[in-house]
């Protein structure tokens, strides 16, 4: 196969040349560049490319894209200043907004601080008001104790004559009412 | 069209990687003349459509932010403007349109010549001839009438020692002199060459049993020549601005 291959390469190749040959003696030389005969013709018509494009590019094109990199630029610059603008407004809108909320602070503190202070006073002044309804209210309630006391004293008294007088009655005895009540007091002051 | 050319006579392979780039009439078989209308006057026509389609239609709704054309009108725009300025310096704007006509006109052709079955313009001599003739003529012309006979110092390297300057002097007048032949030379023969080559690849299709690799090969090839046809319509063009520079500014 590579054999074959090399011989067919071979025979191609000298077959070209062969008829490269014979179109030399009848076409001129082989490379068709330097043909001369039509360099004319080239010429002539790559001159009337160069011509219709250099009016194309410079009357057209070339004026029409630099106008649109032109006012490309000047939108670019012009946004940018405005975002510049707009940054530094955005910046002193937070220094104000910080300054506002520095103030909102302080204030709040001191309205705290005030509050605060009130409601300690209101606190000693209610504590001291407690204090002596406290104190009146306890004085009140001594008395009131005393005066139980000193009345259960003369019921128990009285109860205990009640009894004496019952139990003597019950005992069959005549119930001598004066004697038992001296008696129920001496018992009662020993 | 290579076939028929030369007929099926050599069985199995043909070659004839330059028969892409012959010039013939359009219509008919005749003689070629001055004003023919050729496959070069076809595909010269077709490189000036696309040159307005991507710089003229493309950019007609100027858009400010720009639709995909309209930036790629844009792109080439500011590559060559910036390339201008970079090299030749301010002074060298105001002949910014001319530099832009020669790298669409190359570029574009470059990109055409690459579509199947189409006749690559910039392959041929006679037109990178003109170009760079058109180029080293202008150049030189307006480096006189900038300079006057200032401009002859291009040549006498003043931070040389004296002694050498002479020899110099010839060296750079050498140099200046092939500056138009290798300007067309490259562009031309890049382009041709890359062609033939492809072209060789495809005659080698034709054997069942290496067309895979042929077609790998012109693939491979094909993608090669894409960075090609930019790059050398780049060189083109920034070589035209480092002559120009030469022409505005002189000195070393």
């Amino acid at each position: 196969m590579a054999t074959e291959t090399h011989s067919a390469t071979g025979n191609g190749l000298a077959d070209a040349v062969g008829v490269e040959g014979h179109d030399m003696a009848t076409a001129g030389p082989g490379m068709p560049q330097l043909d001369f005969s039509t360099w004319g013709n080239q010429i002539f018509w790559l001159l009337v490319a160069l011509v219709v494009i250099y009016f194309v590019l410079s009357r057209v094109a070339l004026p029409r894209i630099a106008a649109v990199l032109a006012e490309r630029q000047g939108t670019i610059t012009n946004d940018i200043a405005r975002a510049e603008d707009l940054k530094r407004q955005a910046s002193e809108a937070e220094a104000a907004y910080e300054q506002a909320l520095k103030d909102a602070r302080a204030e709040a503190q001191a309205i705290s601080q005030r509050t605060r202070d009130d409601i300690k006073a209101q606190v000693a002044e209610a504590t001291k008001e407690a204090d002596a309804r406290i104190a009146e209210k306890s004085a009140e309630a001594d008395k009131a104790v005393a005066e139980i006391r000193a009345s259960a004293m003369g019921n128990v008294e009285a109860v205990a004559k009640d009894t004496a007088e019952a139990l003597v009655s019950a005992l069959g005895g005549s119930a001598d009412t004066a004697a038992i009540s001296k008696a129920v007091d001496n018992r009662m002051k020993g | 069209m290579a076939t028929e050319a030369h007929g099926a006579e050599s069985g199995g392979l043909v070659f004839h990687p330059m028969d892409q780039f012959i010039v013939k009439p359009l219509f008919g078989d005749g003689p070629v003349g001055m004003f023919t209308l050729t496959n070069a006057t076809l595909w010269l026509a077709l490189t000036v459509l696309a040159v307005a389609a991507i710089m003229v239609l493309g950019t007609s709704r100027r858009a400010i932010v720009p639709t995909r054309s309209q930036s790629v009108g844009e792109l080439a725009y500011g590559f060559v403007y910036k390339m201008v300025e970079d090299v030749t310096g301010k002074d060298g704007v105001k002949y910014f349109p001319y530099i832009m006509t020669l790298f669409m006109f190359v570029v574009l052709a470059n990109f055409l010549g690459l579509l199947p079955m189409s006749f690559a313009t910039t392959s041929h001599f006679a037109v990178t001839v003109i170009l760079a003739m058109a180029v080293f003529l202008t150049v030189t012309i307006l480096g006189f009438i900038k300079n006057g006979t200032a401009f002859l110092g291009l040549f006498w390297v003043s931070s040389a020692p004296l002694a050498l300057r002479p020899v110099l002097a010839v060296i750079e007048l050498i140099s200046y002199f092939v500056r138009p032949v290798s300007h067309s030379i490259r562009l031309a023969g890049n382009v041709m060459a890359g062609h033939a080559v492809i072209k060789v690849f495809a005659g080698f299709a034709a054997l069942a049993a290496i067309s895979p690799l042929s077609i790998v090969a012109i693939s491979a090839m094909y993608g090669l020549e894409v960075m090609v046809a930019f790059i050398q319509a780049y060189v083109f063009t920034i070589l035209t601005c480092v002559y120009l520079k030469d022409a505005l500014h002189p000195g070393h």
